[in-house]
């Protein structure tokens, strides 16, 4: 085990020292950090292609859209964070609404299992906005600098004149989307009109700044140069979603027993007379990867299911009049008992994926109706703790209470405030008259109810407070606590 | 700093940071040179159960930046905030100052609608509705512990809305209540009374001024009595304002009612306090919390928001 040491530094000896055949020859000196391999992933056509690109547009069509969507007077989605007011088309929310973001993060994380469950890392491959910006990036570099080898080539040439403008009209086309793209991030919480007049004047405001910005940056940053760093070292999602493979689940594979030996060969030659695979080795697998990694070398933890290398290997073997599915999406079982198409669909049924499916249908599920059945109405009721209780005249018994009246419709709205529990009970009279609230606003309202003496033993009582609104199906009870003096 | 009376704990701090900073750095330059030994499969040898083989996944090296900018950051951070034992930084920043200059901002922000009140009455200022709101907030945060949220008070806590007032109800008596805050002082009269029983016709003589439940022999009794009591309440017993001696002929029993609660005043006397508001807040918040209290009892009902 003793290397000669030529350069002087320090050697770490990661090969534990008993480990089998430790054979000198076996042993290479890495170093202790990975540089990074630019990667020029060649262009590339066919079903899975379509298919990313069909969510490119879709998921973008959303995103840069929704915020332009008017909605009556206000825009249609419109997080306003400085006054808590959360509008999702006809629906205004309250910070105190925060369980449906809770539900939609449920929601979220169970389709990621179900989908990863059934067909490994599809969002990553097709839906992550790391892919779907980067993709968008890479089709503005292939339109500026060419495909692969031209921008191998390119990089490689000393700066000249061409280099530098091409570069740069690369570089201006990049700042122009990821700028674009942090405005409309901010136009969710901004509304997007206003925020256009102030981008264009220059007079938004320091976080609207500092947010379109960094949003933007991050966008340059990641899709432009961090790429597939960003799957390998950063995201966790990508570590976790390997727990939840099985071996029925469908991952992009190469079929090693088909395809080897590889080889070079001509389109005529018979490749069994060769004593050869399906495997041309034409290397466009590699090539294609956005990643830069091997299928033919088996699952790596690399690999975002993106299926590039499938569609380019099926052309190759169109070309060479072989069968489709060299590499292709199939599951572990499969390839080693040599199941046909429909058994391995026929396994994707099993109890990891009725679980997931059934437990998200039914999170949907309680989510839609809980929130058709959502009462626009939310009140708070705070009993006065400086006073616990007073005797009025009338020899009545009075408590105090604020109630904060929180109207979640886009119109003024009436409430009548009444109290009920102990026999009596009322809110005083010169209180019995309807509150109005403001459009999305919220009031908190002092309210005085009264129980007539000897009413009720001294002690704490149970009472409820029900208010309901006049021109709206709204009505709302509360809890609360009516205490008599000894 | 007082309970440090030399300078050895700065010295000390000061080393610890900066040794640990440069031991990053040295770290870093170190793992940047050394080489490590693999399996030319990419593997590191590490073998478990027999057939779980340990892959070699260096750390990228653009991560290397990322420390180097906390340590940047670290050193930027030292210079300029206080941190490397005594040393107070470039900015000399301070948790006081910031508060100072947060305090400073707010009053500057909140000073032009203060300015807008200035040249208001209490009367057109309970009609606008962004003074109430403002003074009801104040009110909240500032009254309502004692007073109650509704202004209607408790037992030894006056009703702020009934126009019943014990030092007067005027905008400017409000204010000054507010302002310098009032000590009421009761004392024990037992003694100038009379007997036991002196008391108790007096309390009822008390009861009777408002009309409530009273024996009206005792109260015949106690009138020749209440001559004590008329130096501050006044022989009608309508009270002083001026020496904050309440009205007893009003049924309103701050204090708590009937025979026992007035026996027990005359015995004992109190001292009840009203804190002085001035220096915890501004004039101009005095000034809309006065129209507030003031609009309470004088008809106005503004509906704040």
């Amino acid at each position: 085990m003793n290397h000669p040491d030529t350069t002087g530094n320090k050697i770490i000896p990661i090969v534990a020292q008993e480990a089998a055949s430790p054979d000198a020859d076996d042993e290479v000196m890495v170093s202790l950090y990975q540089a990074q391999k630019k990667i020029y992933p060649r262009s590339v056509s066919g079903l899975f292609t379509r298919w990313r690109w069909g969510l490119v547009f879709l998921t973008q069509l959303v995103f840069y859209g929704l915020p332009w969507v008017e909605w009556g007077q206000r825009q249609a989605v419109l997080f306003d964070l400085d006054a808590r007011r959360f509008y999702i088309f006809g629906l205004v929310l309250y910070p105190q609404d925060f369980i449906y973001l809770t539900g939609l993060l449920v929601i979220s994380a169970l389709s990621l299992f179900l989908f990863t469950a059934v067909a490994g890392r599809q969002w990553c491959g097709y839906a992550c906005p790391q892919t779907v910006y980067t993709e968008i990036f890479l089709w503005i570099e292939r339109k500026i600098e060419g495909d692969r080898s031209a921008r191998m080539r390119l990089d490689s040439a000393p700066m000249s004149l061409k280099k530098f403008s091409t570069k740069g009209a690369k570089q201006l086309a990049w700042m122009a989307v990821a700028l674009w793209t942090g405005f409309t991030f901010v136009g969710y919480f901004t509304p997007i009109h206003q925020l256009g007049q102030s981008f264009l004047h220059a007079t938004m405001g320091p976080w609207e700044t500092f947010w379109v910005f960094f949003y933007g940056f991050a966008t340059y940053g990641n899709a432009g140069y961090m790429r597939e760093q960003v799957c390998k070292y950063m995201c966790p999602y990508a570590r976790f979603q390997s727990a939840m493979f099985d071996k029925d689940t469908l991952i992009v594979s190469y079929d090693e027993k088909r395809g080897e030996p590889r080889g070079a060969r001509s389109r005529k030659a018979d490749p069994q007379a060769l004593g050869l695979g399906s495997c041309i080795d034409c290397t466009l697998c590699v090539q294609v990867c956005p990643t830069g990694i091997d299928i033919r070398k088996g699952l790596q933890y690399e690999c975002i299911s993106c299926a590039a290398c499938i569609d380019v290997c099926d052309d190759v073997m169109d070309k060479m009049n072989y069968p489709r599915g060299l590499i292709k999406y199939t599951t572990q079982n499969s390839v080693q008992l040599g199941w046909t198409r429909s058994q391995t669909l026929r396994h994707v049924l099993r109890p990891r994926v009725l679980i997931y499916t059934s437990i998200l249908l039914a999170v949907s599920l309680a989510m839609l109706v809980s929130l058709a059945l959502r009462t626009p109405l939310k009140v708070d009721v705070v009993r006065d703790r400086g006073v616990m209780a007073r005797i009025v005249s009338g020899g009545m018994i009075e408590n105090v209470y604020r109630l904060q009246v929180m109207n979640a419709t886009e119109s003024v709205q009436h409430y009548r405030i009444t109290a009920s529990g102990l026999p009596g009970l009322k809110v005083a009279a010169d209180q019995d008259q309807l509150v109005a609230v403001e459009a999305t606003q919220s009031r908190w309202v002092a309210i005085r109810v009264q129980l007539p003496y000897e009413a009720a033993p001294p002690g704490s009582h149970t009472i409820h407070f029900e208010i309901a609104a006049q021109d709206a199906p709204a009505r709302v009870s509360e809890k609360s606590v009516f205490l008599v003096p000894r | 700093m007082s309970d440090f009376t030399s300078n050895f704990w700065s010295v000390y701090v000061t080393a610890i940071t900066v040794v640990g900073i440069a031991a990053c750095l040295l770290l870093l330059w170190f793992t940047g040179k050394a080489k490590a030994m693999t399996a030319n499969d990419n593997t590191t040898g590490h073998v478990w159960d027999g057939d779980l083989r340990e892959m070699n996944n260096p750390l990228p090296r653009w991560w290397v930046w990322l420390f180097v900018i906390t340590i940047v950051f670290s050193a930027v951070y030292l210079a300029m905030y206080p941190g490397l034992g005594n040393s107070p930084g470039k900015l000399s920043w301070t948790s006081l100052g910031q508060h100072k200059a947060e305090m400073e901002k707010g009053e500057k922000d909140v000073a032009p609608l203060y300015a807008k009140f200035a040249g208001m009455t209490p009367a057109d200022m309970s009609k606008d509705p962004q003074a109430m709101a403002i003074g009801e907030r104040v009110f909240m945060n500032n009254c309502a512990q004692c007073h109650g949220s509704d202004a209607r008070g408790s037992k030894g806590f006056p009703n702020l809305t009934d126009g019943d007032w014990l030092h007067g109800g005027m905008p400017d008596k409000i204010k000054e209540t507010i302002t310098k805050g009032r000590i009421g002082n009761m004392p024990p009269m037992a003694a100038a009374v009379g007997t036991p029983d002196d008391v108790k016709n007096v309390a009822h003589y008390v009861l009777s001024l408002s009309g409530s439940p009273h024996d009206s022999l005792r109260a015949s009794l106690g009138k020749a009595k209440f001559g004590a009591c008329a130096a501050c309440h006044g022989m009608d017993g309508k009270g002083n304002q001026a020496l904050g001696a309440p009205n007893l002929t009003d049924d309103i029993w701050l204090h708590g009612y009937g025979e026992n609660a007035i026996v027990a005043m005359i015995n004992s006397g109190k001292v009840n306090q009203m804190p002085a508001q001035e220096g915890k807040l501004s004039d101009g918040q005095i000034q809309v919390l006065t129209s507030y209290v003031w609009g309470l009892s004088n008809g106005a009902k503004v509906a704040a928001k």
